[in-house]
C-alpha cells in the first residue's frame, strides 16, 4: 500500500500530518512542532533536492533532509 | 556548595531572543566562564531587581544554551537539565525565566511546560511579539498567563521594553513562589506509578516529573554517579519502561493540551508567510547556481578579510613585538635571565598574539554570518555534499573557522548535535590549512616555486598556494570519509534546523563572538604556545655537557678575521648544533632522511612540533641569519645558498621544498589543537588517534612526493 509522506510533496503543496514511521526520529520532529493534525507545506528545497524546507503550522521554516522527511506520514 | 545570592537562570528556544533578553537585562555587567565540570561556555550577569514600595534585590542571571525541550539533542543542550535537575548545582536558579517566541507560541511552550512540571518557580516572557504582528497573530498575554498559572510579561529584548515590569514579576515570585504545587501540566504519575515512587523514595525527589528525568536522562547528568546510573538502569529494566514511548507519548501529549490552550490565546489573521526579503533572498541563496556562486564569493570575502586586511595589524604587531625585545634585551644585562625573558618568553607571547587579528576577524564575519541567518542556508545547501563524506552541514562552520585557527574551530562543533558527525569534524578540522601555516608555505613556495605567470593572469606562487589550501580541504573531506569507515555509526545522522529569517546582525552579539574566540585561543593556545617556547629555548641553549663552549671556542678561533656580525651568527649556528636540540636533530635524521631533510631541518621538525609557527625562526636560527631573523626574504636567500654536501646542489630543490609542503599541511603540528581535542571529547583516546593519522598522512605524503620529484 502507498504511504504518502512529506517527501512526496511537491513544491507548494500542503498535507496534515497523520504519524511517524521512526521512533527516534518522530520525537525529535514533535519537539520542532510537527505534531499529527498539523498543517505542513513544502516551502522549497536546496540545490540538488536535499534538504527540503518545511512550513510547520504556518508558524516557521523547517530545513530537514529528504530522509527524514519520508518518515512523516500525511494525508 | 550553592552561595546565598538569589539566581535567575535563562531557558528558551534557539532563536527565540534568550541572549538578547540576557544583555538587556545585564548590559555590561555580564562575564563569561564556563559551566563547572563541562566545557560549556556560560554567560552570567549582575542585575538589580526592584519596584515600587520595596527594597532592591542584587541577582545573578545565568544565560543557559537553548534547547527545544529538557530532552538535550547536543553538548551544549545537556547543560541545561544538568543544572535544572540538580539543586546542589551552584547555578541552581531561584527562578526560570523562559523566553517564548510569541510567534511560535506551540512549539515554544512545550519546552515551558517541561520546565514548569519540574516544580520550579518560572515566569514567562513573551517576546517577539513584533514579529508576531507582522505574521497577524495576536497573541493575549493575559489568557496565557490564567492558563498556565504564572506570570506572563509582554517584552521586546531589542528594544528594551517590558524589562521593568518583568523585573517586578521576578522579584515577585522570588518573594511569593510557594513550592510543591501538585498540579501538573503533564501527568506522568499515572501511566508509571510503581516507577516513580520508587525511584522518588530511592533518591529522595519529591517532584514525579524530575523522578521520570532521572529515568530518562541519568547518563547526561554529571551529578549521578557511575554506580548510581547502574542502579536506575536496574530499576528501568525491572518496572519494563519503554523510554521511547514514554518520550512520544509525553510530546504528543503536552501538544494536545497545548493546541486548545494556543487556540484560545493567540487569534490568527489570515495566511502566514515568511517575510517577503527572507523569501526572495532564499530563492537566491538556495538556488543551484546563485546559491554555491554566493557561497563562493562570501568565501573569497572571508580570504580577503583574513589575509590581506588582517596583514596591516599583524605587521604592526611583528614590529612592535622585534622592537619590545630589542629593547627589554638593551636595558636589562646579557646573561640567562634576559635571554630567557626576551627569547624564551617574549618571543612565545608574539607568537600568540600575532595571530589574534586573523582570529577577530574571522570570527566577526562567521558571527555577522550567523546573526543574518545566512550560515543556515549555507548549512542547507552543504549538506548533501557533507553527508557523503559522514559529515553533516552543520561541519562547515568549524571546517572554514579552521583556516584561521583549529583552537576556536574545534570550539565552534558544539552545535553539531549528532555526537558521531561532531567527533569526525573534530578529527579532521585540523587539516584545514591554519593561519599559523601560512608564514612556512610562504617562505617554500617562494623557495621553489618560480613567480612566473600561468595564462597570462595567475601567479604560479599564488595558484600553488591556493592547491595547498584546497589540498587540505581534500584531505580533510577524505580523511573524514575514511574514518567513517572504520569507526561504527551509533547513532542516526540527523540534520533538521531551524531556518530562521533574515535579520540585521546585534552587533553586540558580533563583539561578544569576536572577544571570546579570541579569548580562547589566547587562554587555550596561549599558555601552551608560550610554555613550549620555554621549552624549546631551554632544548635550543643547552647542550650534553660543555660541548656547546667547546664548539663555540674552535668557531671564534677559526674565524678571527672575520666581521663581528658573521661570527655572531657562525656561534649561535654551532652552539645549536651542538645543543639538546641539536643533538636531536641528529638523532632523528636516519627517520626523516627518505623524505629528503637532514638533521638541520629535524631541529625545525622537533621545534615546531608544538606549534608550527616556530619553523621560519627556527630555520633562521639553524642557518645562523644574523638581524631580522622572522625576515622572509632573508631566510628564503640563505636557505637558497645551502648546498646539500652530499650531491653538492642547492639543498632545497623541488623535491625536499615539495616535501616539506605536503608534510606541514597534513602534520598535526599543534599542542594547543591536541589539547583542546582532549577537552572536548573528554579522554586522551582521539587526540592521540588524531595525532598518528595526521602524522602518517604528512609523511607518507611527503615520502611520496619527495620520491617521485628526486
Amino acid at each position: 500500500m502507498f504511504v504518502k509522506t512529506v517527501s512526496h510533496l511537491k513544491r507548494g503543496e500542503k498535507g496534515v500530518i497523520k504519524s511517524f514511521t521512526d521512533p527516534v526520529m518522530s520525537l525529535k520532529l514533535l519537539e520542532m512542532g510537527c505534531v499529527p493534525g498539523c498543517t505542513v507545506r513544502l516551502d522549497g528545497a536546496a540545490p540538488f533536492g536535499d534538504p527540503v524546507c518545511l512550513n510547520v503550522g504556518g508558524q516557521y521554516c523547517l530545513s530537514l533532509r529528504i530522509s527524514e522527511a519520508a518518515t512523516i506520514e500525511i494525508e | 556548595m550553592k552561595d546565598k545570592s538569589i539566581k535567575i537562570a535563562l531557558v528558551g528556544n534557539p532563536n527565540a531572543g534568550k541572549s538578547t533578553l540576557f544583555n538587556s537585562l545585564t548590559g555590561l555587567r555580564q562575564k563569561t566562564g564556563n559551566f563547572p565540570g563541562v566545557t560549556v561556555d556560560k554567560k552570567f550577569g549582575k542585575l538589580t531587581l526592584e519596584k515600587a514600595g520595596a527594597a532592591s534585590v542584587e541577582v545573578m542571571a545565568v544565560d543557559l544554551p537553548g534547547t527545544y525541550s529538557v530532552y538535550p539533542k547536543s553538548a551544549d543542550e545537556a547543560v541545561v537539565m544538568d543544572i535544572l535537575a540538580n539543586p546542589a548545582h551552584p547555578d541552581y536558579p531561584d527562578v526560570v525565566l523562559v523566553v517564548v517566541d510569541g510567534s511560535n507560541l506551540l512549539r515554544n511552550l512545550l519546552l515551558f511546560t517541561q520546565i514548569q512540571d519540574l516544580g520550579l518557580p518560572t515566569v514567562l516572557a513573551l517576546n517577539m511579539l513584533d514579529v508576531a504582528q507582522n505574521m497577524n497573530l495576536k497573541v493575549n498575554a493575559v489568557q496565557l498567563a490564567m492558563n498556565l498559572g504564572v506570570p506572563v510579561v509582554n517584552i521586546n529584548a531589542r528594544t528594551g521594553s517590558g524589562i521593568p515590569q518583568l523585573k517586578e514579576a521576578l522579584l515577585h515570585v522570588i518573594e511569593h513562589f510557594e513550592p510543591a504545587s501538585p498540579r501538573f501540566f503533564y501527568d506522568t504519575t499515572a501511566d508509571y506509578p510503581d516507577l516513580i515512587n520508587e525511584v522518588k523514595r530511592e533518591y529522595k525527589i519529591d517532584n514525579d516529573y524530575l523522578a521520570m528525568q532521572y529515568v530518562c536522562q541519568h547518563d547526561n547528568f554529571t551529578f549521578v554517579e557511575i554506580p548510581e546510573r547502574v542502579k536506575l538502569d536496574g530499576i528501568i529494566e525491572k518496572h519494563q519502561f519503554d523510554k521511547q514511548a514514554f518520550l512520544s507519548a509525553e510530546t504528543i501529549g503536552r501538544y494536545e493540551k497545548l493546541r486548545p490552550l494556543v487556540a484560545k490565546v493567540v487569534k490568527s489573521e489570515g495566511e502566514i508567510e515568511q517575510p517577503y526579503w527572507t523569501r526572495l533572498l532564499d530563492r537566491i541563496f538556495l538556488h543551484p547556481v546563485g546559491g554555491y556562486f554566493s557561497f563562493a564569493a562570501v568565501l573569497i570575502l572571508v580570504f580577503q578579510a583574513i589575509f590581506a586586511w588582517a596583514s596591516y595589524p599583524m605587521d604592526l604587531i611583528d614590529e612592535g613585538t622585534a622592537n619590545t625585545i630589542a629593547w627589554v634585551k638593551n636595558v636589562l644585562p646579557e646573561g640567562v635571565l634576559s635571554d630567557l625573558l626576551t627569547d624564551g618568553i617574549m618571543a612565545g607571547i608574539g607568537g600568540v598574539i600575532i595571530f589574534i587579528p586573523q582570529i577577530a576577524i574571522l570570527f566577526a564575519l562567521v558571527a555577522i554570518l550567523e546573526e543574518s541567518g545566512y550560515m543556515a542556508r549555507v548549512m542547507i545547501i552543504m549538506d548533501k555534499l557533507m553527508r557523503k563524506f559522514g559529515l553533516n552541514g552543520r561541519s562547515v562552520v568549524p571546517l572554514i573557522s579552521g583556516v584561521a585557527c583549529a583552537v576556536p574551530a574545534i570550539m565552534t562543533t558544539r552545535s553539531i548535535n549528532s555526537r558521531y558527525e561532531r567527533l569526525l569534524t573534530i578529527l579532521v578540522t585540523p587539516l584545514m590549512s591554519c593561519s599559523a601555516r601560512l608564514p612556512i608555505y610562504a617562505i617554500l613556495i617562494a623557495l621553489v616555486v618560480p613567480a612566473t605567470k600561468v595564462l597570462g593572469i595567475f601567479n604560479l606562487q599564488g595558484l600553488v598556494l591556493f592547491g595547498l589550501y584546497l589540498l587540505g580541504l581534500i584531505g580533510a573531506l577524505a580523511s573524514a570519509w575514511v574514518i567513517s569507515l572504520f569507526v561504527p555509526r551509533k547513532e542516526p545522522s540527523y540534520f533538521m534546523l531551524e531556518m530562521p529569517s533574515y535579520k540585521l546582525p546585534r552587533w553586540g552579539h558580533v563583539g561578544m563572538s569576536m572577544y571570546e574566540s579570541v579569548r580562547s585561543f589566547v587562554l587555550e593556545a596561549g599558555k601552551i604556545i608560550v610554555a613550549i617556547s620555554i621549552v624549546l629555548w631551554v632544548l635550543a641553549s643547552y647542550g650534553p655537557g660543555d660541548r656547546m663552549d667547546r664548539a663555540e671556542e674552535r668557531v671564534t678561533a677559526s674565524m678571527t678575521n672575520a666581521a663581528p656580525d658573521q661570527v655572531d651568527a657562525a656561534v649561535a649556528s654551532t652552539r645549536l648544533e651542538n645543543s639538546y636540540a641539536g643533538s636531536f636533530g641528529h638523532f632523528i635524521e636516519p627517520a626523516i632522511r627518505p623524505l629528503g631533510y637532514d638533521w638541520k631541518i629535524g631541529i625545525a621538525l622537533l621545534a615546531s612540533f608544538a606549534a608550527r609557527e616556530v619553523f621560519v625562526g627556527t630555520m633562521a636560527t639553524i642557518y645562523s641569519i644574523s638581524g631580522d631573523s622572522e625576515d622572509v626574504l632573508t631566510v628564503k636567500q640563505r636557505l637558497q645558498q645551502e648546498i646539500n654536501p652530499e650531491t653538492g646542489q642547492p639543498m632545497y630543490n623541488t623535491a625536499v621544498g615539495t616535501s616539506l609542503l605536503m608534510f606541514y599541511v597534513f602534520a598535526m603540528m599543534c599542542m594547543s589543537t591536541i589539547a583542546v581535542v582532549y577537552r572536548e571529547t573528554r579522554g586522551w583516546k582521539w587526540p592521540m588517534i588524531q595525532l598518528v593519522y595526521m602524522m602518517a598522512l604528512a609523511y607518507v605524503s611527503a615520502f611520496i612526493a619527495y620520491q617521485l620529484l628526486s
